[in-house]
C-alpha cells in the first residue's frame, strides 16, 4: 500500500466520525496543552532565577566564615571559627588569577537627612564592590580606593534612598547621618530593582571598616572574589584556600563559586520542570485512554469491513498498521491542536500576568508532539492487535 | 485450474465435531462456469471458503494453478487472494464511507498499484458496469443492484483467475438478481472461471456444470 493511500484511508476513517474524532483529539489536545504550558512556566522560572544570579557575573566566588560540613558536632561545643577579617580580604588579592576582592558586611540602620529618617539595608563594602557585583553608579563616584580599615566617612546611596531623602534636590555633597554618625554623600547608585526579594535600591553603602564598628562585629559576612574568566575554577579555588589556610591555620571558611550555585539551582529547577511536565503527562495519559476506547469501539463496528479487507488481500500486518495509523494520526492532530491551545493560553497569561515568567523552547513543542504520537501508538496497540488477529471468515460473517 | 484432493473440514461446536466437508475431490478447469447447490448446512459455503482461501481444510490438498496452497502462511494466502481470487458476497460488503470508485479500487490500493494505472482500470470497469454516473456516490446512495455491480467490479479489478460468488442474488429482488447473474455470466463468457454458491435451483441450473453437495459430500456433478 502506498503511503499517500494509507494516509488517505486513515483520514477518511477519522473523517467519517467527525464529532467522535474531534472529542478524542480534544482529550489529547488538553493533555498536550497542559504539558506545554506547565513546562513553559517551569522553564520560564528556570531562566528567571538563572538570570537573577548571573547578572552579578559568573566568575564570582563567595567566601563565608565557618566550614559547612555534613559532620555533626556535640551541642554546646565552643565555636572555634575564626572571623573573616578585612586583612583576609586584602591578602586574597595575592591569590592567583584573582581580579578583585571585596569584603562585605550587611545590616540595618537608620539614615537621617533634613528631619527625615529612613530605615534601610546598610552594606559595608570596599571600593571593589561595584566591580565585583557589576553595579553602576548613576551620579558622583563610589567609595574611593583607600584602606578599608581607615576609610573616610563617605556614603553612597541606593536610588530609592536618594529619592526618599532628597526628592528632586541633589544629594551629592550633602551631609547625612547613618546609624547616628555623620557621613558625606559622594554617589548615588543606578536603580537596580529587586533581586530575589531584596530591594537593592533601598540600601546605602559605607566603608566596611566603619560598618563593622557600627554593628560591633568582628567578622565579615562574606568576601566576594572575582577572577579571570578564562582561569580554571579549581585552580582559583585552590589558590584562595591556600592563602586563607595559611592565615587561619586550618580551613574554617566556605568557598562557594557562583558557577557551582548555578549548577545546583539548574538541577533543582530542572527537577521542578520535569515534575510539572509529569503532572501534565497525566492528562495526556487520560487522552490516550480516550483513543484506546474509541479505537476499541471502531474495531468492533468495523469487524465486517476488516473481514472484507482481509478477503481482498490485506495482510494482518496491514490491518494492524491501518489501526495504529489511525491512532497515531488522531493523536498527532490532537497534539497540534494542543500546541496551538497551549501557545494561545501562554499568550493570554503573558498579557494578563506579565510578572509570570513563561518561556517555550521550540524543542519542548517538538518533544510534546512526539510524545502525543507515542501515546497514540501505545493506545492503539491493543485494539489494532485485536483487529489484526480477527479471523477473516468470522469477521466477514459479523454483520 | 483448481484441484481439491480429499479435503476435510471439521468444526468443533461445543463438544461436538461437525464435519462440514468430507473427502471432497473436485477439479475445476480454467474458464468453467460452475454452481454449487445444496440444502442449508450442507457445506456449500464451507467449500467456497476453502476455495477462496478464507478457511483452511483440516486435511487434504488444494492446488491453485498448479501450486500447492494448502500450507501457505497467512500473509502468502492474503497475497494469493488479492491477486488470483475475486469475491462477490451476498451482502455486498462495501466499505460505507468509500465512494463506489473507492470501493472498486480498494484491492488495487491494498496491492500498491500506481494511481495512474488504477485510474485506467477504474474507467474501464465503471464503463463496463454502467456505473460512470454513480462513481462518486457512497453505498448508502446506491440501489442494491448498483451495490452488487460495484462489488463485481471490485472483484474484477485485479484480473483474478477465478470469481467466487456466495449467494450473489440472495439479497436482491428477482429482476435485479437476473441482471447480476447476467453480468457474472458475461464474465464467464469473457473467459473467466466462475464458481457460484446458491440455493436457488433456477439460478444454479443455468450453470454449465452443477455440483450438488449434501452433508459435506459431493453427491452430484452434472455437466
Amino acid at each position: 500500500m502506498r503511503a499517500g493511500d494509507f494516509l488517505g484511508f486513515t483520514l477518511l476513517s477519522l473523517g467519517s466520525h467527525r464529532l467522535r474524532t474531534f472529542l478524542t483529539a480534544l482529550g489529547i489536545a488538553v493533555g498536550i496543552a497542559a504539558v506545554i504550558l506547565l513546562t513553559s512556566i517551569g522553564e520560564g522560572l528556570h531562566r528567571f532565577v538563572i538570570d537573577e544570579f548571573t547578572q552579578f557575573g559568573t566568575n564570582l566566588i563567595g567566601i563565608a566564615p565557618g566550614k559547612t560540613t555534613t559532620r555533626g558536632g556535640s551541642i554546646g561545643a565552643i565555636n572555634t571559627v575564626r572571623p573573616l577579617s578585612i586583612e583576609d580580604a586584602l591578602a586574597l588579592r595575592r591569590a592567583p588569577h584573582v581580579l578583585a576582592t571585596d569584603p562585605l558586611i550587611q545590616g540595618n540602620g537608620d539614615v537621617e537627612h533634613g528631619g527625615r529618617t529612613r530605615r534601610v539595608t546598610l552594606y559595608g563594602v570596599s571600593h571593589a564592590f561595584v566591580e565585583t557585583l557589576r553595579m553602576t553608579v548613576a551620579a558622583g563616584d563610589f567609595l574611593p580606593d583607600e584602606d578599608p580599615r581607615t576609610a573616610r566617612a563617605f556614603v553612597v546611596l541606593g536610588a530609592k534612598v536618594a529619592r526618599e531623602l532628597f526628592g528632586e534636590t541633589p544629594a551629592l555633597g550633602a551631609r547625612i547621618r547613618v546609624g547616628g554618625e555623620r557621613y558625606r554623600v559622594i554617589g548615588v547608585m543606578a536603580p537596580k530593582g529587586q533581586v530575589l526579594g531584596f530591594d537593592l535600591d533601598d540600601t546605602v553603602y559605607i566603608p566596611v571598616g566603619r560598618a563593622m564598628e557600627m554593628f560591633n562585629r568582628e567578622s565579615l559576612m562574606e568576601i566576594h572574589v572575582t577572577y579571570e574568566p578564562t582561569a580554571p575554577l579549581a585552580e582559583v579555588e585552590a589558590g584562595l584556600r591556600r592563602v586563607l589556610v595559611e592565615r587561619h591555620g586550618r580551613e574554617d571558611f566556605t568557598i562557594t563559586p557562583q558557577q557551582k550555585m548555578l549548577e545546583v539551582f539548574g538541577t533543582i529547577l530542572d527537577a521542578i520542570t520535569f515534575a510539572v511536565a509529569a503532572i501534565g503527562g497525566i492528562s495526556l495519559l487520560v487522552g490516550g485512554v480516550g483513543i484506546l476506547t474509541i479505537l476499541t469501539i471502531a474495531v468492533a463496528e468495523r469487524t465486517s469491513e476488516i473481514g472484507l479487507l482481509r478477503a481482498v488481500g490485506a495482510t494482518r500486518r496491514r490491518i494492524l498498521l491501518l489501526f495504529l495509523g489511525e491512532a497515531a494520526v488522531l493523536a498527532a492532530l490532537g497534539g497540534i491542536a494542543g500546541l496551538g491551545l497551549g501557545w494561545a493560553i501562554a499568550q493570554v497569561l503573558r498579557a494578563a500576568l506579565p510578572a509570570l515568567p513563561i518561556h517555550t523552547p521550540w524543542t519542548y513543542a517538538v518533544v510534546a508532539e512526539c510524545s502525543a504520537v507515542v501515546v497514540g501508538l501505545l493506545a492503539g496497540v491493543l485494539p489494532a492487535r485485536r483487529a489484526a488477529l480477527l479471523d477473516p471468515l468470522e469477521a466477514l460473517r459479523s454483520e | 485450474m483448481i484441484r481439491l484432493t480429499d479435503i476435510e473440514r471439521v468444526f468443533t461446536v461445543g463438544d461436538e465435531q461437525v464435519h462440514a466437508l468430507r473427502g471432497v475431490n473436485l477439479v475445476i478447469g480454467p474458464g468453467e462456469y460452475l454452481s454449487i447447490m445444496g440444502p442449508s448446512g450442507s457445506g456449500k459455503s464451507s467449500l467456497l471458503n476453502v476455495l477462496g482461501l478464507l478457511d483452511r481444510p483440516n486435511a487434504g490438498r488444494y492446488e491453485l494453478e498448479g501450486r500447492d496452497v494448502t500450507g501457505l502462511s497467512d500473509d502468502e494466502l492474503a497475497r494469493v487472494r488479492r491477486e488470483r481470487i475475486g469475491f462477490v458476497f451476498q451482502f455486498f460488503h462495501l466499505v460505507p464511507r468509500l465512494t463506489a470508485e473507492g470501493n472498486i479500487e480498494l484491492p488495487m490500493v491494498l496491492a500498491g498499484i500506481e494511481p495512474a494505472e488504477r485510474r485506467r482500470r477504474l474507467d474501464r470497469l465503471l464503463a463496463e458496469y454502467g456505473l460512470e454516473s454513480r462513481a462518486r456516490h457512497r453505498p448508502d446512495q446506491l440501489s442494491g443492484g448498483q451495490c452488487q455491480r460495484v462489488a463485481i467490479a471490485r472483484a474484477m479489478s485485479m484480473n483474478p483467475s477465478v470469481i467466487l460468488a456466495d449467494e450473489p442474488t440472495g439479497n436482491l429482488d428477482r429482476s435485479t438478481g437476473q441482471e447480476v447473474i447476467a453480468l457474472l455470466e458475461a464474465l464467464h463468457a469473457g473467459g473467466g472461471t466462475l464458481v457460484m454458491v446458491t440455493h436457488d435451483a433456477e439460478i444454479g441450473g443455468r450453470a454449465k456444470r452443477r455440483i450438488r453437495i449434501v452433508d459435506g459430500r459431493i453427491v452430484g456433478d452434472e455437466r
